[in-house]
């Protein structure tokens, strides 16, 4: 065990069962994340990325194996985890503030103290005007803006997304991405951030873990030595172009991915 | 739509149809006891009104009408609750619900005023039992229609079954339950009318059946109208709870904002 990683995830297996066949979705995993550390996990669609997703949320049980948050073990839900999805689900009753305020009710947290945590960090994202409005007002990407914050809101021990930018466009994407790592590089949030784009996956993390499909395994781990803060530029330097064919380079080796 | 040009158009379209009704009837001789002229209405509901008559028979239909309709709506909320949210009860239960809805309730009726008598409660019983059904249905549907990300959102933070129930279920079931409402309201209405028809002391469709044995026509016809013109008023007052209620929901806020996109109604 890594001294200081905030995420173990050892032997991790899952298997689904469809009728009379078994379907190996994960398939002895083995990663860790350190405390502050931003790492990518990228795959193609179907290799079992949102499975493991749904198993460190505590929403989905293993078959074997254990994942391991701060030391305690992943076995339900749990007050210290912030989950960011693919759509936004906010609630269109709720307000801006109401949403990211969320959490705080569910929890029965004192709203008082969260309410200021919730101002800065809608100021921080740029949103501070739009805290009465509601979530139909917002543009996507304002939407899914206000979904990081209310991942945020109560500080949880990691945050996990779920290709948060997949219904986007792509400069919509693009400038999500520059916002996503202000956000960290000022709360140094140990976070998971899955996606199926390997560009985006360089350009935010730390570490880039590669994962290919049937069953869902996991094949490389990139460090990228790019430093911070990247500007979108950094997509042209050519160490930014090797990481990005090392990895593609694995998933054809797997014929993960067709081309 | 509220334009000065579509109102006089409204108004001249009615008095056009009131003139060929009054016209029609007096120059064909039509006996008053098959068809009044609009006039010989409009008399009838004067006197009525100035009278107090239909005021005092109103306030008994309007007080039956309400209860029955608030005792529809805590059982549609709360049988409908327990089918949503229970498989079992679902399962056992359900069909009987369905098939009680089955039978004919203006047929129950008869059975309905014999058990619980010429009083209130029978009108209540009877408005209760015809609103309750389509609202039930639509809780259900409606609180079974919370989107699974949503849920997802909601347990991943760790929320009791209580708080998904309360902090996203009901909101979710809303714009179905406020549908319910507005039909459970008319059908309140006309369950409370069908059991002043068979056996009450008061009430506007008790007066119906008596002007009936009169053959004062003219004065069904002004009742009528009557109870058509409360059942509008209901029907606008259940909206405006509506549109307070669901500003949030696409229904509400698109008909708002932009109304019927052109060509789309005629």
């Amino acid at each position: 065990m890594s001294i200081g990683s905030a995420i173990e995830v050892a032997h991790l297996t899952k298997k689904y069962s469809a009728g009379r066949d078994t379907v190996l979705a994960l398939d002895d995993i083995d990663f860790s994340v350190a405390e502050g550390e931003f790492v990518s996990i990228v795959g193609p669609s179907g290799c079992g990325k949102t499975t493991l997703l749904k198993i460190l949320a505590g929403l989905l049980d293993t078959t074997s194996g254990k994942a391991t948050l701060r030391g305690t073990p992943i076995t339900g839900p749990r007050n210290d985890i912030g989950v960011v999805f693919q759509s936004p689900v906010l609630f269109p009753w709720r307000s801006v503030l109401d949403n990211v305020m969320l959490p705080v009710e569910v929890q029965h947290l004192d709203r008082a103290g969260h309410l200021q945590t919730a101002r800065e960090l809608l100021l921080l994202v740029g949103l501070r005007d739009f805290e009465t409005r509601y979530p139909w007002e917002l543009s996507g990407g304002m939407q899914q803006r206000v979904a990081i914050v209310r991942g945020l809101i109560h500080d949880p021990a990691m945050l996990l997304m779920d290709e948060p930018f997949g219904a986007l466009d792509a400069m919509t994407r693009e400038s999500m991405n520059l916002e996503l790592q202000r956000i960290w590089l000022e709360r140094r949030k140990t976070v998971l951030f899955i996606t199926h784009s390997i560009p985006e996956a360089v350009f935010l993390a730390d570490r880039v873990i590669v994962m290919t499909p049937r069953p869902g395994k996991l094949r490389l781990t990139e460090p990228i030595r790019i430093p911070r803060p990247r500007t979108l530029d950094a997509m042209t330097l050519p160490v930014f172009g090797e990481h990005v064919r090392q990895i593609r380079a694995c998933f054809n080796s797997n014929s993960g991915i067709d081309g | 739509m509220n334009t000065p040009r579509n109102l006089g158009f409204s108004a001249v379209l009615m008095v056009l149809v009131v003139a060929v009704w009054e016209g029609g009837t007096r120059l064909l001789g039509v006996p008053a006891f098959i068809l009044p002229p609009p006039s010989q209405i409009a008399i009838a509901m004067v006197r009525g009104m100035m009278s107090g008559v239909y005021e005092r028979h109103l306030g008994v239909t309007l007080l039956g009408t309400g209860l029955g309709f608030l005792t529809g709506c805590v059982f549609a909320f709360v049988l409908g609750t327990a089918v949503a949210m229970s498989r079992r009860f679902d399962y056992f239960l359900y069909p009987y619900i369905v098939m009680f809805q089955a039978m004919p309730k203006v047929a129950l009726a008869p059975l309905i005023v014999v058990w619980f008598g010429l009083g209130i409660t029978s009108k209540v019983v009877s408005a209760a039992l015809i609103a309750f059904f389509p609202l039930m249905v639509n809780t259900i549907v409606g609180l079974r229609s919370a989107e699974e990300d949503r849920i997802n959102l909601m347990r991943s933070l760790g929320a009791r079954p209580s708080q998904i129930f309360w902090m996203l279920r009901v909101p979710s079931a809303l714009p179905f339950i406020m549908a319910g409402l507005e039909v459970a309201l008319i059908l309140a209405l006309i369950g409370t009318i069908v059991a002043e028809f068979v056996g009450s002391e008061a009430g506007l469709g008790m007066l119906i059946q008596s002007m009936n044995f009169t053959m004062d026509v003219g004065g069904q016809f002004s009742i009528l109208i009557v109870l058509a013109v409360v059942g509008l008023l209901l029907n606008r007052g259940i909206l405006a709870l509506r549109r307070r209620v669901l500003f949030w929901d696409p229904s509400v806020k698109t008909a708002a904002v932009v109304g019927p996109i052109k060509g789309e109604v005629a």
